[in-house]
């Protein structure tokens, strides 16, 4: 397939591979946090970290936009969609998110709830315009990069004058996620050593650029590579970032130089500026409340702010003691250090988020790396 | 007047199923007699019994039943019909078994359309004649609206094992070659072209087939070095190889290069998130064949028109885990495992 498998070849990955084993110093541990799920899938997906040498070590970050969606969100939703009137719209994967005492959206549906998956923004106007005495909901999550197409239909929303089309909003924003990551010390000091650097967002950095990350490098002395989803862009990121440890550099580099410019989508950027502003604080799963993080309805678009227009309460949900997704998210954790990972929590299962998804630190581990280990196992 | 009384013609072009064509009187009587028996048309239904008695072979007899509940009823290279006279052929010929006798039946919506109704039977009429195989039994229902969608059907196949002959899970064998007959995810991804919610433009159809001939010239080339043969419908290939990895306490390679995927196929699994070996199929197999006889039964597969593109994929290897490993392209490794529901696309 033409503009993947370029992107995939092999003789290109182990020129890479080799390249990153010279150049990594044997003497020095090197940990990488890949912020996003997107990047945790390629390299579970294509067996990535077989490629890689020992001191060189992958961290998984928060950056799987189910994963990171706190229990009471999803509570909040099975409450409002709970009510007769509401439809309620949600992408992929976040149906089957755990909510508090086992409960998902998924059982909702099961139990009468009117859910619909959709794949685009676009299908939420068509479900609203085919239902008009529905009170459509859709559940927007997500980082930079599903902000504007919620922004987008909130504006055809209103030309269109629909009336009944809401919006629960759960969008997120990256770097306040990197800042409260580099600024807690527990996680700044994973077993002695720090994250050394961050492979950076791909798709999220299509929409805002590489200069918001700058000021994060500069003030916390770590690179950030920006690199594209498919394999041979995560092996040259973690070749860039080996290269700027050894010089003790800390730039924003861009390695997804075909889509990605330093002041990212000016017209993405505005579509969101117009209808949302910051929250003050929002809460994630795994890094609890973190200021400036997520994004809410400016007063000018309340009619479409679900959370004004049912009333919804916030909620506060405790998480299992025993589950380490917070610690997982937060790269302080490896998913086999979880005493539920593969016995109460299983895809099947899932506990905690990280098993929801398949770009969830746990899944994918699940799904991709276990037999690794074994053999790392059986071979020590 | 004669004594049957005067009956309106059943109006197939604009007529709709009601509650009366289940109702076990004279409208279903003519739904079934002028609907169903014209599309199926063999002298066992002819004869009108509640039961057909058959011949029985010498030799071992299979049996398999399924349910068939698939949405859009109509999709690129077949519909509910053909599916599911060839999903239920292919559950018989998986035993190495000749196909014979098929049973049908059919939960149909009231204000089902009468003319999609004849497209179906005549579909699952002409798929059965293709294979050599006869609807000898059926039995209709209609529940109100909203109580079905639309129609479901429910499809028994009998069909005959020669002595001497018994494929399982459980021979499989640490060495044995992994062979797909063609390419995987194209019924998959034709269905979810015409779904509501994600419809998009494709040239990939169906690849619903009867099975039947493909595995009588492998059987003819590979004999008993044929250990297993499964249809990797729901669930994919994955599936397939996980559940035959449990049943036979093996673990599995594969190659993914070797896998053949036609480019839309992964074109559309790459746009919608989604991994083609999950996608299901219904016109294709894997076999779990020994190593001497693989190299024979695949080009007996290449030389039929079902098995064009078939590949030898992978072999078994022993694994406590029961661990379905793929080398990937890339050149690292992965495993490839159950799928815990649906597969649903990522959002990033």
């Amino acid at each position: 397939m033409r503009y993947t498998d370029e992107f995939r070849d092999k003789t290109l990955a182990q020129g890479l591979a080799a390249a990153i084993s010279a150049e990594a110093d044997r003497q020095k541990a090197y940990r990488f946090m890949e912020f996003c799920g997107g990047h945790t899938h390629a390299i579970s997906r294509y067996g990535l970290e077989d490629l890689l040498p020992a001191n060189v070590r992958m961290i998984h970050g928060p950056g799987c936009p189910v994963c990171v969606l706190p229990a009471s969100r999803i509570d909040m939703a099975i409450r409002l969609v709970e009510r007769p009137e509401v439809t309620l719209c949600v992408y992929g994967d976040l149906i089957r998110a755990p909510g508090s005492q086992g409960q998902s959206l998924l059982r909702a549906k099961a139990l009468g709830a009117d859910i619909r998956m959709v794949y685009s923004t676009l299908d939420v106007i068509r479900i609203a315009e085919q239902a008009p005495s529905r009170e459509v909901v859709f559940f927007a999550i997500g980082f930079e990069t599903t902000t504007p197409p919620t922004a987008v239909m909130i504006r055809i929303a209103e030309k269109k004058r629909l009336k009944r089309l809401s919006v629960f909003c759960n969008h997120v924003l990256t770097p306040s996620a990197m800042q409260s990551i580099l600024e807690n010390p527990k996680i700044r000091n994973i077993g002695g050593a720090a994250i050394d650097g961050f492979v950076g967002p791909a798709h999220v950095s299509t929409i805002i650029g590489t200069q918001p990350y700058e000021l994060l490098a500069e003030q916390f002395g770590k690179p950030i590579v920006i690199a594209g989803f498919e394999p041979l862009d995560v092996m040259q990121a973690i070749l860039m970032l080996v290269r700027q440890v050894n010089k003790d550099r800390y730039d924003v580099e861009n390695q997804y130089s075909r889509a990605v410019r330093r002041e990212g989508n000016r017209r993405a950027k505005d579509e969101v500026s117009q209808a949302f502003e910051p929250r003050e604080q929002f809460e994630w799963r795994g890094l609890g409340f973190v200021p400036n993080s997520g994004l809410k309805l400016k007063r000018a678009y309340a009619r479409f702010d679900a959370e004004a227009r049912f009333a919804m309460h916030e909620l506060r949900v405790a998480d299992n003691p025993a589950c380490e997704c917070c610690a997982i998210l937060r790269g302080a954790k490896r998913p086999v250090d979880c005493k539920l990972f593969g016995t109460l929590c299983t895809p099947e299962t899932p506990i905690g988020s990280c098993m929801v998804s398949s770009e969830g630190a746990c899944a994918a581990y699940w799904t991709y790396g276990r037999v690794r280990d074994d053999q790392v196992r059986r071979t020590s | 007047m004669s004594v049957q009384g005067y009956q309106r013609k059943l109006d197939l072009e604009n007529g709709r199923v009601d509650l009366s064509h289940g109702a076990g009187g004279r409208a279903m009587a003519q739904l079934i007699s002028s609907l169903f028996h014209r599309a199926f048309g063999n002298e066992w239904l002819a004869r009108c019994n509640d039961q057909s008695a058959f011949d029985v072979a010498t030799g071992k007899m299979v049996m398999t039943t399924d349910g068939y509940v698939v949405s859009p009823l109509f999709f690129p290279g077949g519909n509910i019909g053909s599916l599911a006279v060839h999903g239920t052929i292919n559950d018989v010929v998986m035993s190495g078994a000749r196909p014979l006798y098929l049973s049908a039946s059919f939960i149909i919506e009231e204000g089902f359309p009468l003319s999609d109704l004849k497209t179906i039977a005549d579909s699952m009429g002409a798929a059965a004649r293709g294979a050599g195989v006869y609807i000898i039994a059926g039995d209709t229902k209609v529940v109100e609206r909203g109580k079905a969608d639309g129609l479901f059907i429910s499809t028994t196949g009998i069909g005959a094992l020669a002595h001497g002959f018994d494929l399982s899970a459980d021979k499989a064998m640490v060495g044995d070659r992994v062979l797909v007959s063609g390419s995987l995810g194209d019924h998959g991804v034709a269905i979810m072209s015409k779904r509501q919610n994600v419809a998009f433009q494709t040239e990939i159809v169906s690849d619903s087939a009867a099975l039947h001939d493909l595995v009588a010239v492998m059987i003819a080339a590979g004999g008993a070095g044929i250990r297993v043969m499964r249809d990797p419908t729901r669930g994919g290939l994955a599936a397939t190889l996980n559940e035959i990895a449990h049943q036979s306490g093996l673990g599995f390679r594969l190659q993914e290069a070797a896998i053949p995927v036609k480019a839309a196929v992964a074109a559309t699994c790459e746009l919608l998130g989604l991994d083609p070996i999950h996608v299901a199929n219904e016109g294709k197999l894997v076999a779990i064949v020994a190593p001497d006889l693989a190299d024979a039964v695949l080009a007996a597969m290449k030389a039929h028109p079902l098995g064009r593109d078939a590949a030898d994929i992978g072999e078994t290897v022993a694994d406590d885990h029961k661990f379905v490993q793929i080398a990937t392209s890339f050149g690292g490794g992965r495993i490839v495992d159950w799928l815990s529901g649906e597969q649903l696309p990522r959002i990033c």
